[in-house]
């Protein structure tokens, strides 16, 4: 199939760089709004913001413009260069991230064979930004919070991989694209009415896959490392002003890009089951599609951070080595145990 | 206790042999964490010295006194009338409940006793702000252990009380009502009916945190078995409150001592918890905060008619002579010594009170336990500031 129109090659270029931007802040502005600000008020009984804008939607702009004009504090002990950096590496790995997430049949940014192995990879990237924030910082409050951010974060990325690998094995490519495609033009037991989004067959991979990214974005009950009441946001003690608001930004942001993750992996990405139109493979697939996809994407992110939300703010939070022994004692063998049970069905069948 | 063969004996002893050495081995050098005194755990200017060995505090110290107001030297330059605006600001949150022991101690002195009426009042306004103080403890339980929640439910059902203090007595935080001889005056119409209701309010929102956090299954595990405080150790350290019921020591001056107060004229049960875990002194406080409000339902139904105040002269001279007076206010045992000169205002006054002897078990109570259960600790020992420094 052609795209009705050609660009060339510096305008695609463009198109990715303003895509990217758009997929990585939308998001994270929408979520920030919608739940941070809104949601959680309507749970703790009050209204949150409501002088800025029209329900206080633009909040959101005021505070970024607060934190813009701040001034710049440093710790005078901390490592100044890598105190600088820390907050960058934290927001690339959620653009590195985005990088392969379908968004349509054509939009999307790259179409890498490998997609799955590459993201759980650079999800990682943002462990070493943490760490050096929270050493840099010359703060111990923030060097334990460092500390146990990479603890957790290391201990976690392994369940996340395992859940994984049970979608990997049913659809039997690592291509994201391939993915959506694999769950949209499936069945179950010979019924496609709904295609195959892996929510349905993959359900144990799904709820740890989800634990893990809670665990992963440091959400509560997981939020140990940042723990505000006791170790003052742990690695984030020093930042203020823009460093703080990259931070911020990252923080949602990834949680979006994960949650994406999670819609391409278990709920059919940007697909509705094709059957519903007729097409039976993705050359079929008219052009509208590269509109109308990015949105329903946009609809299961939502869903799932709604998830991820929800929990956050209702749950107290694990001790540190509570968390861990839950990451190894039951995460870990639940998702060896899917796995298995996977790859017997996927021979049976 | 098991019987052990002579095997296993050994092993048993090889075993911990081995743990020792594995940890002089791996001994590293130890790190001191300033808690405080500006830190959200410690929710006012308490410092606390942690020396930490990982993530492991082998040695803490309490430093208080970074909000020392000299109380019971200003109480010297003031009258008797006055000092009760000072002694509410020791146990903010629960201000009513400050007074009321002094003001007890002053007519012990004096040798009047306020009428019926305004010792009903009294004790309904004590129970009132003991809602108003723990039913916040219960909020800032949740955001101690990261429930964000929790917390703003707690505002929100307090300002009921809150309101209902302020209709009485014109002061939310500081009602300054108390009088030597009675109250300043009789409650405002429709109080009581409106009282009624929020004590309603207030057990749904004891409920609703009764589900949302004791329920819940990290809360438990952060709380059971974290902080233990054995019966002994909690009496050698002068603990009391919940923090001493919840080490299973059946001890409520509302109930043990005979006072110019209502509490006799109900019936309440006086809770306590054998296990002396974090967990037993939130869960203590909570079912104290319930039994508050049936308190204050029961002493509604029986508000006797008559004046509120006593005769007394209009210039307050307490005779010479001394006189000790506590309460079970809603942090625990606060009494007030008052030594009188026959002046207008007292020679010498000396607070007890109960955040003070509670925060002293720290040192005893942190060492060997883990950052995260450091807060926890604090958290569910409660106290308020102004109550340690005064």
């Amino acid at each position: 199939m052609m795209l009705a129109v050609q660009f060339p090659y510096w305008a695609q270029s463009l198109l990715r760089v303003l895509g990217g931007l758009v997929a990585v802040l939308l998001p994270a502005g929408t979520i920030v709004y919608l739940f941070l600000f809104k949601m959680m008020s309507f749970m703790q009984s009050r209204l949150g913001p409501m002088e800025a804008g029209p329900y206080g939607s633009m909040q959101l702009f005021a505070e970024v413009g607060k934190w813009l004009q701040k001034e710049d504090i440093m710790p005078e002990k901390a490592d100044h260069s890598i105190f600088k950096i820390a907050p960058l590496i934290v927001l690339a790995s959620t653009f590195l991230l985005v990088a392969v997430v379908p968004f349509g049949p054509d939009a999307l940014f790259t179409n890498f064979e490998t997609g799955v192995f590459y993201a759980l990879a650079v999800s990682s990237v943002s462990v070493l930004g943490i760490l050096i924030a929270g050493w840099s910082s010359a703060n111990k409050y923030s060097l334990l919070g460092g500390l146990r951010a990479a603890g957790q974060l290391i201990a976690y990325e392994l369940p996340m991989v395992l859940a994984v690998v049970g979608v990997v094995i049913q659809a039997g490519t690592m291509n994201l694209q391939q993915i959506v495609v694999a769950q949209n033009a499936g069945e179950i037991f010979g019924w496609s009415g709904l295609g195959n989004p892996y929510i349905l067959t993959q359900f144990i991979g799904f709820a740890v896959f989800m634990i893990a990214v809670q665990a992963e974005l440091t959400q509560a009950p997981f939020d140990m490392p940042v723990a505000e009441s006791e170790l003052v946001s742990g690695y984030m003690t020093e930042y203020s002003g823009f460093r703080f608001l990259i931070f911020f930004i990252a923080e949602f942001a990834t949680a979006g890009v994960f949650a994406m993750i999670a819609s391409v992996l278990f709920l059919g990405g940007w697909g509705i089951p094709f059957s519903w139109f007729g097409w039976n493979n993705i050359d079929q697939i008219d052009n509208w599609m590269n509109i109308v996809g990015p949105l329903i994407m946009f609809t299961k992110m939502m869903g799932l951070v709604f998830l991820i939300m929800w929990i956050r703010f209702s749950y107290p939070r694990f001790r540190e080595d509570q968390l861990q022994r839950f990451a190894w004692k039951v995460l870990i063998p639940v998702s060896l145990g899917n796995i298995m049970l996977t790859a017997v069905l996927k021979v049976v069948f | 206790m098991t019987m052990l063969g002579d095997r296993q004996r050994l092993a048993y002893i090889a075993s911990q042999a081995a743990d020792a050495r594995l940890n002089v081995e791996l001994e590293t050098e130890g790190m001191t964490l300033n808690i405080g005194p500006q830190h959200p755990a410690t929710h006012g200017t308490l410092r606390i010295i942690c020396r930490l060995d990982g993530e492991q505090v082998v040695w803490a110290e309490p430093s208080a006194g970074y909000m020392h107001r000299g109380y019971e030297k200003l109480t010297e330059v003031r009258t008797f009338p006055q000092v009760t605006s000072l002694v509410n600001r020791i146990d903010w949150l629960g201000s009513f409940a400050n007074e009321v022991p002094f003001i007890l101690a002053a007519e012990k002195l004096m040798d009047i006793e306020a009428p019926p009426r305004a010792q009903h009042i009294r004790t309904i306004l004590f129970e009132l702000s003991r809602i108003a103080n723990v039913s916040l403890f219960l909020g800032d339980l949740g955001v101690q252990l990261g429930a964000i929640t929790p917390v703003f439910m707690a505002f929100r059902d307090r300002e009921y009380v809150l309101n209902l203090i302020e209709s009485a007595t014109g002061g939310r935080f500081h009602p300054n009502f108390d009088r030597i001889g009675g109250l300043k005056d009789d409650l405002p119409k429709g109080w009581i009916e409106e009282t009624r209701s929020v004590m309603r309010k207030l057990r749904t929102f004891c409920d609703e945190i009764d589900d949302l956090l004791f329920g819940n299954e990290i809360f438990q595990s952060r709380t059971r078995g974290i902080g233990v405080i054995p019966k002994d150790v909690a009496l050698q350290y002068g603990l009391s409150g919940p923090n001493l019921r919840a080490s299973g020591v059946d001890y409520d001056l509302r109930r043990d001592q005979k006072i110019a107060m209502a509490w006799d004229k109900v019936d309440f049960k006086v809770w306590t918890h054998s296990d002396g875990d974090s967990f037993a002194r939130c869960w203590v406080r909570l079912q104290e905060t319930r039994e508050a409000t049936l308190i204050v339902e029961k002493l509604l139904d029986t508000l006797p008619a008559g004046p509120v105040m006593a005769k007394v002269p209009r210039i307050i001279k307490v005779p010479e002579g001394e006189a000790w007076v506590s309460t079970e206010n809603p942090l625990g045992e606060m009494g007030y010594y008052v030594v009188s000169k026959g002046d207008l205002g007292p020679f010498r006054v000396k607070i007890r009170s109960a955040s003070f002897n509670n925060i002293s078990i720290v040192p005893w109570l942190l060492r060997g336990v883990y950052v995260p259960d450091v807060i926890t600790i604090l958290a569910s020992l409660y106290f308020i500031l102004g109550d340690i420094d005064r």
